[in-house]
Formats: C-alpha cells, structure tokens, sequence
C-alpha cells in the first residue's frame, strides 16, 4: 500500500463554496430583471410617462383631437364612432386624448409627491433615532396620534379647505400638502429604525476609534443599508397617492376642469353611464392599470433588494 | 394569581392588597386597558383640535354658495350671530368641546334645523348595514383564500388567488365600484332584456346591499389574503409543525390547532386598520352608489363647506376607528399568551 | 436471527432544487436493535437528520426517499399508506427535535401538547391522558407538574422544555426513540442533566434510542453502538469502546481528535479538522473526504471511497487507507500541522472561536 502523506496545506482543487461578491445593485436588477411581472409594470410606466410628456405636443399638431373645447358633432358615443377610438364624453370631447392628457395629473402627483415625503420623512426620522430619548418618544406619540387620522379624510378635509384658483399645476399645491402630510409617516418610521439600529452598532466602534462625529458615521452607514427599504417605501408610496388623487377628483374636489383627470372622467361617465358606458369603463382601467403597475414595480424591487434572498 | 418569579416588583409602590391585584393576568389587563381608553382622550382631542383648525383656516365663510346668489350682509351677520360665529375663535373652540361632551354637535349649516348629531343618526343604520355585510364577508373569504394559498403553494390555486387579490388591491374603490355597475346594472340589463340586473343605487331591496357591500369589501379582502398566505407560510416552516407531523396528528388537527393558531395572530392585528378602512372607504362607495349613509354626508358637508357637520363626522369617524383598536389590542392579547402586559 | 427492530437498508434521500440534485442520504444501511442506543454521529450537514426524517417519512420538500427500505419490525416504512405512517409516528418510534423552544407550539399550552400526542392514536382516551401527562412530566423530573402544564413553552426553562419534549416523545411508549442534538441547545449544565435523564429513562424503560449528534461525549456516555456518517454516508460503524480506542477511518479519528478526553495525555492538544462539509450537489471526485483528510494518498483523489468493510469484529469502515495502516510519525505530522494551521487561524481572527459547539 503506498505510504500515507500528511497533507500540507489545502489540496489544488478547492472543495469550498467560493462566493462572488456581486454589487448589491447588479445582483438586485438581475433579480428584478427575472419578475416579469415587474418588467410589465415597468414598461406600462414608462409608455405612461411618455404619453404625459408628448400629448400636449400631439395636441398642438392636431394629431390628437382638443380635450378642453367642447365639439358638439358627437356627444356621448361609444368607441369606434365617427373615428373617435374611445368615444366622446358629454361635451363632445374625444375621450382617447382627454385620457392622455389626463395622465399628466396622475403622474405628475405620483411621482412629486414621494420628492416632498422623502426630505420630511428622513429629517423626522433621522432626527427621532439620533437624538433618541424624550424627542424620540414625543416624535413617536406624535406619529401615533397621526395614524389615528384616516388619511383620505384627512385629505379631503384639507383640500376642501384649501383650494387654490389658476391652472393645474397650481391647484395641484394643496392637493400635494395634505398628500404629503398623510404619507410621511410610514418612511418617518423605516428611517428611525434604521438609524436605532446603525446606532447600536456604530456608537460602539465610534466611542472606541474617537474621530468623526457619530452623525457623520450614521450618515454614512444609513445610505447603503436602508437605501433598499426607502425606495421600496416610496415605490408604494406612488400608487397611493396616484389613487388619492383619483379620489379627490372623483369627489370633485380635486382639479378643477377644464383640466381632465381621471377622477373626474369616471365621475362624469357615470352620469351617462346608461347611454355610455365606455366613458366609465376606459378611464377606470387606466387609473386601475397605472395602480397595477406600480404595484408591481414596488413588489418587484422590494424581492430584488431583499438581502435574505440568495442567488 | 401565580406571580413569575424573576418579575421586577411592581408592587413596590401600591398598597400590597392592589399589587397583588395588578400583578395577575387579569389585573394587569384591567390596567392595560384603563390606560388604553385614557390614551383614546389626547388622540379624538387632537384631531377635534386639526379639524377645527383647519376648517377656521379656510377663505370665505359658510355662506358663500359658489355660483349661487350672494346673500346680503345683514342676513349674513344674522347667520353669523346664530351660530356663533362672531365669537373668537378660541371662544368658539372651547364652546365647541363643552358642547361634545355634552353630545351636542351643533346644527347643520346646509341642512337648516336639523342638527348634526340628527343627520348622523339618519345616516348611520345604511353605513352600519353595508359595513357590517362587508365585515361578514372579509373575515371568512380573506382569511379563507390566504389559508387555501398558502396550503397549495406554487400551484394553480395559490396562483389564481393571489393574482385575484394583486388586481383586486390595485383597483380603487370607485374603479370597481364603478365598473361593477357598467357590468351588472347596464351591461346585464341589456343582455338580459331587463329580466336580470343589479340596482345601481338606492335602497330597499336587499339586492342593493350586493354590489357596495362587495365594492367595499373587496380590497381588505384582497389583502387579508395576502397577509394570511404570507404568515401561514412562515408558520408552516417551523419547528413546532414539524414536531406535530412527528407526533402522528391528523393533517385537521395539525393545520387548525398548530398553523392557523399561530398565524393568525397577525392578521387579527390588522382587523383594526380594515376596520377603519371600512369607514373610509365607505365614503366612496356611500357616493358611488348614491346610499345615504353618513360617508356620503360627510363628502356633501366637505363641498358645501358645513363645518358642523364635518366636525361631527370627523370625531364619530375617529372615536370608531379608535374603540376598534382598542377592541382588536385586547383581543389580541387573549389570543397571544406570549405578549406581556407591561 | 430474530427480526430486528429497525433496519435501513440502501436509503437513498434526495433533494430536487434548482441548483442541482443533494443527495443528502447515499445509501445507507444500518440497524437498531430492541433496547439499544445507537449513536449516529457527523458533523452539521452530514446527512443524520436527514436519515432520521426519512424514518418517519417527514423529509420536506423539495426532498423525496428514491429508493431503499426502511424495515420496522419487518414493515417497510417507505410503501406505507399515509393513515399507516399517521399511525406509526409518535407510536411507534417518536423524535424530539434539538431546539425545544422552537420545536414547541408557543400558543399551546404544554400539557395539551403532550396531551394530543397520546390522544392522537386513539390509545388514551381523554380521562386518562390527562392525568398522564403529569405522571410523564414527574417521571422526567418536572416540579411542579400540577401546575405546569397549563403554562406555555415560554414559561419553561430550556432545560425544563427539553423534559417536556422527551415526555411527549415517550408518552405513546414507542419502541424506539429518534433524539436529534437534544442537549445542544442546552446550557452546559443543563446538558448534563439531560444525560442523566436519559439513561435513567433508558434504564427504566428499554426504549430503543438513535441518539445524533455531533458531541462525541454524549455518544461516549449514552451509546453501545455508534455509526460515523460523512456527507450522506456511512464511513464507519461498531461498538462504542472499539471506535473510541481505534478509529479506523480518518473522519472519526479527526472527530475523536477534536474533542476533549479524560482518558488521553494532557499534551496532546484539540485540533480541529481543516475544510468545509462538501457541497452534495457539487461533491468532490473520488473519496468525498479527500480534501480534507490528513492521510490521504493518490488513490483518494481518484475511485470512489470503497464499500464498507470489515476491519475488527463487528467493526466495519470504508477507506483506502485505515488507520491502521498509516505510520505513526505520519499521525505525529498531522496533528503537528493541524495545530499550526490553528494558530495561524487564532492569528488571523482574535475573536474566532475554535472548532467550537455549534449552538441552535
């Protein structure tokens, strides 16, 4: 038998699992990637988004007909006629464009809102989880007491107070605010826990190593970790607040017209929903398609940066 | 009344007779619950407190009717004066919480004579049906589905449901209320000959109460059975099944008294948040299907700026939401023996 | 012979996932006979829980028994009805699980837990199981029994828990009991407690006892026989004193290194053994211990481990090169270089602990 040889040190072919280390962020877009629901959602955001910004140009070229001025040639058709593909609403206006003018609103408030949330949420936060103690506990019995306010009529009470004359985007400001101000919490909240945990586990190797402040480090550690988790929060964020928007104008007591919205849109279809009812049926599912879509994109991202998933 | 060893002595400070008391399970509820109520006080205040700023914040006052005929001044300063309106507003405030505590809310602006606290009466029995009904649905169909979900995983089952519950949450209220209305009132009606429909509205019959009660009870269903699915499968992952498989139980006995009891503990938590999303949602559907319930009174004294009736409202509104919280916090704690007390 | 209580032979248990098959049982074969306590021994990984499952037919999916039998008392396991494994578990061979506190329904109270077990079978009717059950915890030395059984898991201690598992486990009387790493969850002084349940239990009850584990003094002090099982297979079985005092393979002469003994010389240092378990859906050509194995020659690297085979009475082991057959300077060696590669290790990393006890 041959003569048995101590092994030296660890043979040529290494058994053990070797990991790559893959960034965070390719690692969670080839996640993402792979959900095709979530590349669905994607790709219906983005037809939205361009569809926002080229229909006004599309109206100026009279390639889309006028959503504003009423025609009185067809009033409450049903697709198909007399060439308007989705029909006329009850002042003869085409239906299709007034569809894709009104995705302006709906985008322009999903999408804004989240840059107001953000800054208040991570200040609240922030300021919660580092100063800690009584401010803590006040900012948290604060945010309790908010929670207790159901958000929608929180909103309605507010823009019903505060309306604001001129044109959309302006009116668009209180509608923002009350938004805004219902929606801050959630992300208040992520971004405490977040910092009550680096806390924990910075404040130790800062009281050893001295040296920069212990904000500068939070700071610096926040960023990374709970980027995920932010922007999954805001994610979601946009739907809600695209369908409060909805709400409000539904109630009209969002926009006021002649600016179409969705809301209002269903809100008039439903008043000639006997003789019409396409003018209901096509701006329900867009607002119900945008929501899905989003929905899907928040889902989507929020498996791709999960950190407990592994390859 | 067994006292945990180890527990620190919260007796210390109460006579012994109390402490012993408080330190049993019972005791300790009875004081949790105490401080819960006490707590409900600062909340319905400071949303009586927002509301009321808010709405003293607003331009113009009551009496402007947009689009209709300006009255004069002096009918105005008489409207003014009936309602107090000349007082400040501090004034105004602290005369406003005598009143609620005395379960006066004041007289409707746009409802001349009638008081508030009479509209809500009126309002109430629809809400309460249409809620109720949707309750009696959510509760069985959302837990149901999420439960059947998560036992089938990753076949058609679980599949269909699940993407029924995506659609049926992405979906706003007035979408599908909406909808449905297209479908079953005039699209059936047309296919039908008449023979076969759904009310869009009104009510009476006891056919009007399906489609709002499903309108409204679609959404938390969609999302009790996400939840329930997603917290049934992380309990079927732990230890404690296992051991039950490993003892020779029936699958009945496995999934009811081991899964179920453990993973429904979290969705009993959101009951409170589906509740107050009942109220708010009611507002929409009450609209949609033009019900006369206190939601689509609320949006009526929203428009026409009624103060007192959206101050009404807006406590009612809270006081609900906040007992059911409390309800839920309690029933919570029956259902879980781990939670402490403290 | 007479017919054996439980015999495996070939079991093959196998894991379809996306990433490749895990054969994490690769045929095995053993017994256990009426009253004994086999030791099954590996490290984490190593395919005993596994094996164990498969017994009981409670093998998670995506996992599946391909082929083999499982023989209790001449019925094969694998072929049975689901009402028929129903009824053998529990019943006839019951398994207690290594973490009590998660193996344990928190929002039921003990009592009824250990209640249902006998209840499950239709042997108890309720009258009677319930007084049992505190007759059980007395008898694994609960105080107080009376009134803990209407406590939850979290009113218990660990060790207490790890009691309240071993009574549910033995309230049907089975014939053999499955115990997976029960006091590795377990404070230290706990533990010892444990053991000495244990035994007395065996002592007084004769149950059959497949006892797994990675601690080595466990198995010295509980077991008769004892099996080694490296990456899905049985690399060496026999009596208890013979393995211990001359360990074939050098799997179970590294384990027996790595753990601390009363009978050996001071000097002679714990080392651990170097590597990784193996990866089943990717294993490593050849003998599976090869990259790892102190002794190991050309021929290791090359053909599959041999098949088992007989190197002392009743002692069987599979290995090219049996430690019998390797030089002492070469054992000198070996332990040389596995403590200098501990002490670069304990260099790199200050606060690493060394070969040390897998808790949880």
């Amino acid at each position: 038998m041959a003569i048995p040889v101590a092994a030296s040190e660890p043979a040529a072919i290494d058994w053990e699992v070797s990991e790559h280390q893959i960034g965070l962020w390719q690692d969670a877009w080839t996640r993402f990637r792979r959900n095709r629901l979530a590349l669905v959602g994607l790709a219906i955001v983005v037809f939205l988004v361009v569809v926002a910004l080229i229909s006004p140009l599309l109206v100026r070229l009279h390639i889309l007909a006028d959503p504003i001025y009423q025609q009185l040639v067809s009033i409450e058709t049903g697709p198909g006629v007399n060439g308007h593909v989705m029909g006329t609403d009850i002042l003869g206006r085409d239906t299709l464009s007034r569809l894709m003018i009104g995705s302006q609103v709906s985008l322009t408030v999903g999408l804004l809102v989240q840059g107001i949330i953000f800054p208040i949420g991570l200040a609240i936060g922030l300021a919660s989880g580092y100063f800690g103690g009584r401010i803590d506990n006040l900012l948290m019995r604060f945010t309790d007491i908010w929670y207790a306010f159901p958000d929608l009529l929180f909103v309605l009470v507010v823009v019903s107070v505060w309306r604001v004359q001129g044109p959309w985007y302006i009116q668009l400001i209180p509608i923002f605010g009350a938004i805004a101000l219902v929606n801050w919490v959630g992300l208040a909240r992520l971004v405490r826990g977040q910092v009550l945990s680096i806390k924990e586990k910075e404040y130790i190797e800062a009281a050893r190593s001295s040296g920069s402040s212990p904000l500068k480090l939070i700071l610096k550690h926040l960023l990374p970790n709970s980027l995920g988790p932010i922007i999954v929060t805001l994610t979601f964020g946009i739907p809600n607040a695209i369908f409060l928007e909805a709400v409000l104008s539904f109630l009209g007591v969002g926009i006021q017209p002649p600016q179409p919205t969705w809301g209002q849109m269903v809100a008039d279809g439903t008043e000639a929903i006997y003789a019409n009812p396409s003018g209901v049926v096509f701006p329900a599912l867009a607002i119900g398609f945008t929501l899905l879509a989003f929905s899907f994109i928040g889902d989507g991202l929020r498996d791709a940066l999960d950190p407990r998933m592994k390859r | 009344m067994a006292v945990i060893a180890g527990r620190p002595n919260r007796g210390a400070l109460l006579p012994r007779r109390l402490a012993a008391v408080t330190d049993s399970r019972v005791g300790s509820l009875a004081v949790y619950v105490i401080r819960r109520v006490l707590w409900m006080i600062p909340i319905v205040f400071f949303v009586i407190v927002i509301t009321f700023v808010l709405m003293h914040s607003a331009q113009g006052s009551p009496w402007d009717k947009a689009g209709g005929r300006q009255l004069s001044q002096v009918v105005v300063d008489n409207l003014n004066k009936k309602y107090g309106l000349d007082k400040p507003v501090f004034f105004q405030f602290l005369l406003y919480i005598w009143n609620v505590l005395h379960f006066d809310f004041g007289l409707s602006y746009q409802y001349q004579g009638k008081s508030v606290v009479q509209l809500i009466a009126e309002g109430w029995p629809y809400t309460a049906t249409i809620g109720t009904l949707a309750f009696a649905l959510i509760v069985p169909l959302g837990i149901g589905l999420g439960v059947l979900a998560a036992l089938r995983q990753n076949t058609r089952v679980d599949y269909a449901t699940m993407g029924f519950a995506t659609f049926a949450a992405s979906f706003p209220n007035f979408v599908i209320g909406s909808l449905m209305i297209v479908l079953f009132s005039v699209l059936m009606y047309h296919w039908t000959q008449g023979a076969f429909f759904l009310p869009a509205g009104g009510w009476g019959v006891d056919s009007h109460l399906i489609m709002p009660a499903i309108t409204l009870a679609l959404l938390p269903i969609a999302y009790t059975a996400r939840l329930t699915r997603a917290s049934t499968l992380e309990t079927l992952r732990q230890d404690y099944i296992r051991t039950a498989w490993a003892k020779g139980l029936t699958e009945r006995l496995v999934v009811i008294r081991h899964v179920l009891k453990n993973s429904l503990i979290p969705v009993v938590t959101t009951l409170g948040p589906t509740f107050a999303f009942l109220i708010t949602g009611s507002v929409i559907v009450e609209t949609v299907f033009s019900i006369p319930g206190i939601g689509r009174a609320f949006v009526v004294a929203v428009t026409s700026r009624d103060y007192p009736m959206i101050l009404g409202t807006t406590v009612l509104f809270s006081v609900v939401i906040a007992v059911a919280n409390l309800v839920v916090d309690i029933l919570y704690v029956f259902i879980d023996p781990r939670v402490r007390l403290t | 012979m007479a017919q054996r209580l439980l015999e495996v032979k070939d079991l093959h248990t196998q894991f379809f996932t996306s990433r490749g098959v895990v054969r994490a049982v690769d045929g095995v074969t053993f017994h256990v006979d009426a009253g004994e306590t086999l030791g099954v021994v590996g490290e984490s990984g190593c395919g005993k829980t596994m094996t164990a499952l498969s017994i009981l037919r409670l093998i998670p999916d995506p996992g599946r028994i391909t082929s083999g039998q499982i023989l209790f008392r001449g019925r094969d396991v694998v072929t049975m009805t689901d009402d028929e494994v129903r009824e053998f578990r529990g019943n006839d061979v019951a398994m207690i699980f290594q973490d009590p506190m998660t193996s344990l329904n928190p929002v039921t109270r003990v009592g009824t837990q250990i209640e249902e077990a006998m209840t499950a079978h239709g042997r108890f009717t309720d009258a009677i199981a319930r007084p049992r059950v505190i007759e059980l915890l007395k008898r694994v030395r609960v105080p107080a029994a009376e009134s803990r059984i209407k406590d939850y898991p979290h009113q218990f201690s660990g060790g207490m828990r790890q009691r309240a598992m071993i009574a549910m486990g033995l309230s049907n009387e089975p014939a053999m009991l499955i115990a997976d790493e029960p006091t590795t969850a377990l404070d230290v002084t706990v533990q010892a407690q444990i053991i000495q349940l244990m035994k007395q239990l065996n002592r007084e009850l004769g149950t059959a006892m497949m006892l797994i584990t990675h601690n080595m003094a466990l198995v010295a002090s509980l077991c008769q026989r004892i099996v080694v099982m490296y990456a899905g297979r049985i690399v060496e079985e026999g009596p208890v004193e013979q393995i211990f005092k001359s360990p074939q393979h050098p799997y179970t002469w590294s384990l027996l290194r790595s753990v601390p003994r009363v009978d050996e010389a001071r000097k002679d240092r714990l080392v651990s053994i170097k590597g990784l378990p193996p990866d089943l859906s990717h294993p490593p050509p050849g003998c599976k211990f090869h990259p790892r194995c102190p002794f190991v020659i050309d021929k290791c690297k090359v053909d599959p481990e041999p098949e088992l085979q007989d190197v002392a009475q009743n002692q069987i082991a599979r290995c090219w090169v049996l430690m019998r057959n390797v030089k002492e300077e070469d054992i000198e060696a070996a332990k040389q270089s596995a403590l200098s590669r501990d002490a670069a290790a304990k260099l790199k990393a200050p606060t690493a602990e060394l070969g040390g006890n897998p808790r949880g």
